[in-house]
């Protein structure tokens, strides 16, 4: 029975093993998989009033407006729009790390605040400007300068920092909206998730049967929400 | 000072997959039985479809006692630390791990029983790799028979047969022992792919069968039949169609009116009457509050690490060293399941793997334990190879790019777009074997939130599990290529690290010099006194532990019923 926990915070290792490993992870066995979670107990985040309108709002939780401008740069490279459609900027992974800096990620908002500024300082020192004034293009050479842990003055190293945004940018494009993330379920349409479907039936078991997409939240179902809360929110 | 309850019949610390199962024969002999969890209920609502929250969360047990308790690693003992895991891979709670494990309910096969005989009878005593401390088990398959049958029915397994009292049926496990009677309901259904790795096998000239799961195919027991939504995968079910202790046998105890459940009760030590060397009951924290509860009988139903720590913690005059430890042998002969070398494939069309669960899939076990011949290779044991359904939205789009694309950026996102449903990971659980340098011990540093020291686990993958995890990946590339995969991609060997399938600590054996409980499953220091749990098993098997933790939990508890007088006094 393989487990599975991993926010990838903490892996030091190579970018290729990373991804060796991460299919591993998927495994509830597999103990070697690190995360950023601490002992702390799991705080449920606290969404915002239920109203559509209210629920469209992004508060910076934790992150001010200038790490949150370089940090909405970086996810739009990590997955970005294009041909294949909307990408991590348009999932809102950037306000799903936000919220979660406060709750279960608090752990990494020190590695944020001191990474986003390192990462500008790489950028002014290698491109003569910050991050979010670079070209797509040079944003692109400075994240590729992280991700092969050549970019100075990250600690512990830029490879780290680069491999846990990646993981959480991931995690806020493909999550359940409800976390904030994933927004117009742009995520799963990408890798055609079909959606949760709390019966499933042979026939779309079958690999041939595309399943017709459900665009919902777990919460939209009213058994696993609380009982005072507004059942059938879709964030 | 410590508030004093009156004394019971039997006190069980843990109501898990072996406490919650043991209370069971006990309550029906007539014993009055209270049980002692850590967690609280959980309920239906408590088990949303929810990849984040189970899998990257690890909700409950991030949020437990657990989470305060992760044991330490090492892999040898002059090697530095390794990272400590952040997430607790068990939970508490009433019916224990049982709740969101996989379900997967093997029996082990014969050759389990007697590696060291049958080793040395096929391939010589030189085979038996140094270092090893492996031993026999005191008794075969046929002695657990029974009790894998009891727990089968009274938890509810389903599966399909592949020897009913030696008749072999091929659409099951022609390699399983003989087993008395047929599973109480069908094996879950396949899905159009893990039929299509059963027709891949065959053409192997292999032997693919669907494997037994502790999650109802059908209407049994007052429960319904599964689903296949998904989110089986560290997460419970909201239709208790997965048989946890908490909604089987813990239910059928609760309704005799002799068993107590107390939640929230965190045992620290057992009590033990310096006189006569035997136990009293349990003392445990509940609400701010220090409780004595005596007992003619102690079952410590904990997770192996738990087990293992109590006991280590739970020193006094007559066991300085720890309860049931004059023998030095409590945390020795420590195994983990050895899961490292995974193999993964690459198909190039979709598989529609996004539902069903880890307990929905073919196994083939021809290359599991002694199923084939080892005269020509390097290492003893096997490993079960198997192929499931089970796919979530993070983990499909964490997936490997085998090589060929870049892991982030437009090329990466074309490359996931194509890919996220055309991947399968099998993770090939492999026979391990006890060494004398694998062990638990407490840790000297590291304290739990109420300032008791947690486990330290020394361990690591020795040649012979080496060697055995290079081969079982072959076959099983083998076996993904033939069902028509373009291309496989080897997961590392790994370490011993905290594990879901963490055995011994507390062997069970005959001989007390090397075991710390008897054929029975109570201590040979400490004759009150029984432990449950895969802590007791001196061999992995190739297969999921906890049914045979289960059958051994049923037989010692049916031991302590037919014995009562001579082990109560």
């Amino acid at each position: 029975m393989p487990n599975e926990p991993d926010d990838g915070a903490r892996r030091t290792v190579s970018r290729r093993h990373l991804f060796k490993q991460a299919a591993g992870a998927a495994v509830a066995l597999s103990t070697t998989a690190p995360a950023l979670v601490t002992a702390q107990p799991v705080a449920a985040p606290t969404p915002p009033a239920p109203s559509p309108q209210a629920s469209r709002l992004e508060a910076l939780e934790t992150l001010t407006a200038a790490e949150a401008d370089t940090l909405e740069a970086i996810v739009a490279r990590l997955i970005p729009s294009d041909a294949n459609g909307p990408g991590a900027a348009e999932a809102r992974a950037a306000h799903y790390i936000d919220r979660a800096l406060t709750g279960p990620l608090r752990g990494s908002r020190g590695a944020y605040a001191a990474g986003l500024a390192a990462l500008d300082a790489y950028a002014q020192s290698t491109k003569g400007a910050a991050f979010v004034k670079l070209s797509a293009q040079d944003q692109d050479a400075v994240l590729t300068d992280l991700e092969k842990n050549v970019a100075t003055g990250f600690a512990p190293n830029a490879a780290t920092f680069f491999n846990l945004v990646r993981t959480h940018t991931i995690q806020g494009t493909f999550c359940d909206p409800y976390y904030g993330g994933n927004a117009d379920f742009v995520g799963w349409d990408l890798i055609g998730y079909p959606g949760i479907r709390m019966v499933v039936t042979a026939d779309e078991q079958r690999m041939t049967a595309r399943p017709k997409p459900v665009r919902q939240s777990a919460y939209a179902d009213a058994t696993f929400t609380m009982k005072g809360g507004s059942h059938g929110h879709r964030p | 000072m410590a508030i004093d309850l009156k004394k019971t019949d039997v006190v069980i610390v843990g109501l898990g997959a072996v406490g919650g199962v043991a209370a069971l024969p006990l309550v029906r002999a007539g014993l009055d039985v209270i049980g002692l969890e850590a967690g609280t209920w959980l309920s239906p609502r408590d088990f949303a479809p929810d990849e984040l929250r189970n899998n990257f969360r690890g909700w409950p047990q991030s949020a437990q006692k657990a989470n305060g308790e992760i044991p330490t690693h090492r892999p040898n003992a002059s090697s530095p630390y390794s990272p400590r895991l952040p997430i607790h891979p068990m939970m508490n709670a009433v019916g224990g791990t049982s709740l969101h494990y996989w379900a997967q309910s093997w029996r082990l096969n014969p050759w389990d029983f007697k590696v060291v005989s049958e080793a040395t009878r096929r391939y010589g005593a030189a085979r038996i790799p140094k270092g090893s401390t492996v031993e026999d088990w005191p008794f075969g398959l046929e002695e657990l028979e029974p009790y894998y049958d009891k727990v089968e029915y009274e938890v509810g397994i389903s599966g399909q047969a592949g020897n009913v009292n030696g008749v072999i049926d091929k659409r099951g496990n022609i390699f399983e022992g003989p087993r008395g009677r047929d599973y109480p309901m069908p094996a879950l259904a396949g899905s159009e792919f893990t039929e299509r790795m059963g027709a891949a096998a065959r053409k192997l000239g292999w032997h693919p069968f669907p494997g037994p799961a502790a999650v109802n195919s059908q209407y049994y027991d007052n429960r319904p039949g599964c689903l296949y939504h998904g989110f089986c995968n560290r997460g419970g079910c909201h239709i208790h169609a997965k048989n946890s202790t908490a909604v089987s046998t813990i239910p059928k105890a609760l309704a005799t009116g002799r068993f107590t459940v107390v939640t929230q009760a965190i045992v620290t030590s057992v009590a033990v009457d310096e006189g006569s060397g035997r136990v009293r009951g349990v003392v445990y924290l509940k609400g701010g509050e220090e409780y004595v509860q005596p007992a003619d009988v102690v079952l410590l139903a904990g997770y192996t690490y738990e087990n293992v720590r109590l006991l280590l913690l739970s020193k006094s005059k007559p066991f300085a060293n720890g309860l049931a430890n004059n023998g030095g042998q409590v945390g020795r002969h420590y195994i983990t399941h050895h899961t490292g070398a995974t193999l993964a494939a690459l198909f190039p069309f979709d598989l529609n793997n996004w539902y069903g669960l880890p307990a929905q899939g073919v196994a083939v076990d021809n290359w599991a334990d002694d199923n084939f011949d080892h005269s020509g290779l390097d290492f003893i044991g096997g490993g079960n190879l198997w192929v499931y359904s089970d796919r979530r939205p993070i983990g499909a789009a964490s997936m490997s790019t085998f090589g060929e694309a870049p892991t982030w950026g437009s090329n990466w996102k074309a490359f996931i777009k194509e890919n996220a449903d055309r991947w399968n990971l099998a993770y090939l659980q492999k026979t391990t074997l006890p060494y004398e340098d694998n062990v638990l011990d407490l840790d000297p540093s590291m304290k739990d939130s109420l300032g008791f020291p947690v486990i330290r686990i020394t361990a690591d993958n020795k040649d012979n599990e080496k060697r055995l995890g290079a081969f079982i990946q072959d076959k099983m590339a083998q076996w993904f290529m033939e069902a028509g995969a373009i291309a496989v991609e080897r997961g590392p060997m790994g370490t011993m690290g905290p594990s879901t399938h963490a055995y011994g600590g507390t062997r069970m054996g005959d001989n007390r010099e090397t075991n710390v409980v008897d054929r029975y499953g109570f201590a040979h220091e400490v004759p009150n006194l029984g432990i449950l749990g895969a802590s007791v098993m001196g061999t992995s098997g190739a297969h999921n532990p906890t049914l045979t933790a289960q059958a051994l939990a049923w037989r010692t508890a049916e031991h302590l019923t037919k014995n009562w007088k001579a082990i109560a006094n």
